[in-house]
């Protein structure tokens, strides 16, 4: 066992950490699927999934095994290999991109000093995801819907990193973990960020593809567009990647602009700095799942029109003051 | 609060609606003075219209002239066919195999004239009228698709209901009316394939361009499955990337034959199959058909018949309103109401079932009456459900259809004009949002509406924003007249004392020879109905909807046609969207309001 020197120890339980965290997010994704239907039954004045199991929890499950088994079909005139590609990259791209989510002090994939440049690298990389498979599918409603998803993430990538420059300029650090230190000994970024928060939530909605800023899948209009033609886990993959960005987007929120995991107690029961960050991450799910329904969708050159003429201007009103002041104080 | 009366500033609302003239001799000393007494042949008919015959030669110039007189014939409410030589009692008519009929509306008098054209079996051709109205083009189609008879000078005449495979015409009395007389169907793979092919749209048939100066158009296929396409319909887009050039729209595949199974079935079996025309209308389908059999009978019906029959079609125009609602908000995007609005709808249906004993497709209305008197506690469910209705209808208005991305989605979008709507035929709801004051409720009570005081909600820009004003105006004011038959619902029988009610009274059969053998045939046969034809339009659901039937003085009618609001509202669609987005085309689909079942028959 003289290979077990303490470095290598030190390895072995980061390892075991990042593969916890990971599965843990993808778990919580494929959870939220369940939990995203209670909660529109709820609202919706109906029931929802509630017959397998208590409460119908196992709803989770049912479904898993029916997607297992479900006919892994590619289409015989779509680009196999990128086809394939494109649920890859859906999911991996934003899981990867948690990787740099400080959960607790303790708890924590990576430690990047470039921790935000990270996260804007993957959040661009997961439009290749709609951009494969609306290409490869070879159907016109995917490919319009590829269109549109390009067209989306180069109006909105533009102030989803300017919108948090604000709080780069405030912290001087591009790590999350001096950005969660420095909320600790002044205020949550939430007051002084207010504007870079907003435009934020935004970018961060249309990261996800989600309601309603679902412009490629739009169903009553392209039909589900980009993933029309996925089936069983390739579709699976499609839809855990866009629940797993909304974990990542909630919990970068809580992060950026809610103090991460502070909260009080810590000093007495420093456990209560996961269920702080947990409680904070879960009620931006929550948000998401109630935009989705209560909010019509707009039209998309309308979505183009309020990212360039509203919510840039905003961005950059913010990055301005934000800098002056930043100048000022020095 | 939206439902009130807008006052209208736009120029269709200037349009003065006077009181309906039945018969209306002026046009006929107009048209005398015109072309001479000699053009014409007057058929007496229970239509409430003047009926001419004309000849072929002169029927566009006839028509141009009623299109331009001074109070114009500006609608071209309906058009189509029938076979006649069959019929036996046509005497005095002009000798024809086949004659097509142009029934015109004039807003300004409120009336309403029929012209006719005999043609003989060896030359059944026409000329077409879409120069001078353009909704003539898909009815013209439709005649052509289903009599054989040709439109010199139409744009495009293809079959429109049927497949364009198909083989005959479907309405002419030589053709089979059961599946028993043809041979047994089968499917082989080259029909298949024959048959697919025959699907696919090429562009070239329709005079549309597959590349422009700079670009390729996309053809896309929207239907006939699509989430919003409300139906078995399909509409192909040509697209330059996300705007429409053009698009045609093609429908058919609903179609059942609900005109040719009338002929085969008794006056009073029919009644099943016209709930079903307009699915969502429920007993609003019944309205017209047995009120049409009511003129040709001759039956008037006691005032609680009248009362009940409003109260159960206003209960059903509130049932569609509701799913035109949450459909509507639906296809702009946001899920939620939908659930709402059928919550609302369960609580209508219970009502509709206690009274009738069924929810989507009663048949309840009967010829002479009704089928049953209202059950014991009819009122307190009815009570229930006006204490509950308005409260949500604000909600709706509170919550989603003051959202500003709603109105941002419908405002100004698929907008036309009060001149347009009456140029396509689009009657109701479409009509109205543009400021047309035209409720047939109103401006030619039918079944005891005169009784009721209520509001003809109205709206002036006619855009899929309007549209659904004017349909949740109309959902308070069908409450109104629901509470109105609650208070005032009149004592008295639920069937007529006419000989030809049906089923007729089971009680006086016992008592009499006589009524026994009536009863013994007109249960087995059915009644049999004075030669004649009769029409009714009502205020649908979704436009006016009529029945015009002829009947040849036997047990089934000779020819039953339904005009139903949704064809020519969805005939309209190219000329409202082009040049619009995709997602317009979604928002513009969902105001119309339509089924497929009423679009085909």
């Amino acid at each position: 066992m003289s290979w077990l020197t303490p470095e290598v120890v030190d390895i072995l339980i980061a390892v075991i950490k990042a593969l916890v965290i990971m599965l843990a997010v993808v778990i919580a994704g494929a959870l939220l699927s369940f939990i995203e239907r209670r909660l529109l039954g709820w609202w919706q004045d109906r029931y929802g999934p509630n017959r397998v199991g208590p409460f119908g929890m196992f709803q989770l499950a049912a479904d898993m095994l029916k997607m297992f088994f479900k006919e892994d079909w590619t289409p015989p005139f779509a680009d196999r290999l990128v086809f394939t590609l494109a649920p890859v990259v859906a999911m991996s791209s934003l899981l990867m991109a948690f990787a740099v989510v400080p959960i607790t002090p303790t708890w924590g994939v990576a430690d990047l000093n470039i921790g935000i440049l990270f996260f804007f690298a993957m959040a661009g990389l997961t439009v290749y995801a709609v951009l494969f498979a609306g290409w490869a599918s070879d159907n016109k409603y995917a490919l319009l819907g590829a269109l549109r998803a390009s067209a989306q993430t180069v109006s909105y990538e533009v102030f989803l990193g300017l919108s948090l420059m604000g709080v780069v300029a405030q912290t001087g650090s591009f790590n999350l973990r001096d950005i969660v230190a420095y909320q600790q000994q002044h205020l949550w970024f939430i007051l002084p960020q207010f504007l870079g928060f907003c435009t934020f939530l935004i970018a961060g909605v249309a990261v996800t593809h989600r309601h309603p800023f679902d412009q490629p899948e739009a169903e009553q209009e392209l039909a589900d567009g980009y993933h029309i033609e996925y089936a069983g886990m390739k579709w699976g993959m499609f839809f855990v990647g866009e629940y797993i960005g909304i974990v990542l987007i909630s919990a970068l929120l809580t992060t950026l602009f809610f103090g991460g995991w502070h909260g009080p107690f810590l000093d007495a029961l420093p456990w209560l700095s996961f269920v702080w960050f947990a409680l904070k991450t879960g009620f931006f799910i929550m948000f998401f799942v109630l935009l989705r329904a209560s909010l019509p969708r707009p039209r998309y050159d309308q979505v183009m029109a309020f990212g360039w003429k509203f919510c840039l201007p905003l961005t950059l009103l913010n990055l301005l003051v934000t800098g002056a002041l930043v100048l000022a104080a020095r | 609060m939206m439902s009130e009366p807008k006052q209208s500033t736009h120029p269709g609302g200037t349009l003065h609606i006077p009181p309906y003239q039945e018969d209306d001799r002026g046009i006929v000393s107009e048209l005398h003075a015109r072309f001479g007494a000699d053009a014409f042949t007057e058929q007496p008919t229970l239509t409430g219209m003047p009926v001419l015959w004309v000849a072929r030669e002169r029927l566009i110039e006839i028509l141009r002239f009623l299109r331009q007189l001074p109070r114009p014939y500006s609608m071209l409410y309906d058009l189509h066919g029938m076979d006649e030589r069959l019929r036996t009692r046509r005497q005095g008519l002009p000798p024809a195999d086949f004659s097509v009929f142009y029934q015109l509306i004039s807003l300004e008098r409120n009336s309403d004239l029929m012209l006719k054209v005999a043609l003989l079996e060896g030359d059944p051709e026409l000329p077409s009228a879409t120069g001078v109205w353009p909704n003539a083009n898909w009815y013209e189609r439709e005649i052509w698709d289903m009599f054989g008879i040709r439109f010199s000078g139409h744009p495009l005449q293809t079959r429109i209901l049927m497949p364009p495979t198909w083989e005959g015409h479907p309405l002419r009395k030589d053709y089979p009316a059961r599946a028993t007389e043809f041979d047994p169907y089968s499917l082989t793979a080259a029909k298949q394939d024959l048959e697919q092919e025959a699907l696919r749209f090429r562009p070239e048939d329709w005079g549309m361009q597959r590349r422009g100066a700079h670009e390729d158009f996309m053809f896309l296929n929207l239907g006939p499955n699509h989430p919003s396409a409300h139906g078995a319909f399909r509409i192909i887009l040509q697209l330059d990337g996300e705007e429409i050039v053009d698009c045609v729209p093609e429908i058919g595949y609903h179609h059942r034959g609900a005109e040719k199974m009338a002929e085969r079935q008794s006056w009073h079996s029919y009644i099943p199959y016209t709930d079903r025309i307009d699915y969502l209308g429920g007993v609003m389908n019944n309205l017209p058909y047995v009120l049409a059999v009511e003129k040709l009978a001759g039956i008037r019906v006691p005032d609680r018949v009248d009362f009940i029959r409003v109260m159960l079609a206003e209960f059903f125009r509130i049932l569609n309103h509701l799913l035109f609602l949450g459909t509507y908000i639906q296809d702009i995007g946001a899920m939620t109401p939908v659930f709402f609005t059928f919550t609302d709808r369960q609580r209508a249906y219970r009502v509709v079932e206690a009274i009738t004993g069924f929810r989507m497709h009663p048949a309840w209305f009967r010829i002479g009456g009704v089928a049953h008197d209202l059950p014991r506690g009819w009122d307190t469910l009815v009570r229930e459900f006006l204490a509950w209705m308005p409260r949500r209808l604000d909600e709706y208005e509170k919550a989603a259809l003051k959202n500003s991305i709603l109105i941002g989605r419908t405002r100004g979008v698929a907008s036309y004009t009060t001149r347009d709507a009456l140029d396509w035929g689009v009657t109701g709801a479409g009509l109205r949002a543009t400021g047309c004051d035209f409720d047939l409720r109103k401006a030619r009570p039918y079944s005891g509406y005169q009784h009721f005081e209520f509001e003809v909600p109205l709206a002036v820009n006619g855009d899929a924003y309007d549209r659904c004003l004017v349909k949740l105006g109309e959902m308070r004011e069908s409450l109104k007249i629901i509470e109105q038959c609650l208070r005032n619902m009149p004592e008295g029988p639920h069937k007529a004392d006419h000989p030809l009610t049906t089923p007729p009274p089971k009680e006086r059969t016992l008592q009499h020879i006589e009524t026994l053998i009536t009863h013994f045939l007109q249960v087995s046969w059915g009644p049999v109905m004075p030669a004649n034809e009769s029409l009714q339009m009502i205020e649908a659901t979704k436009g006016i909807n009529s029945y015009y039937l002829t009947s040849d003085g036997s047990t089934m009618s000779y020819r039953t046609r339904i005009r139903t609001p949704s064809f020519p509202h969805l005939q309209q669609i190219p000329s409202v969207i082009n040049g619009s987005m995709i997602s317009d085309l979604i928002a513009y689909l969902g105001s119309i309001d339509f089924v497929m079942a009423d679009v085909d028959r």
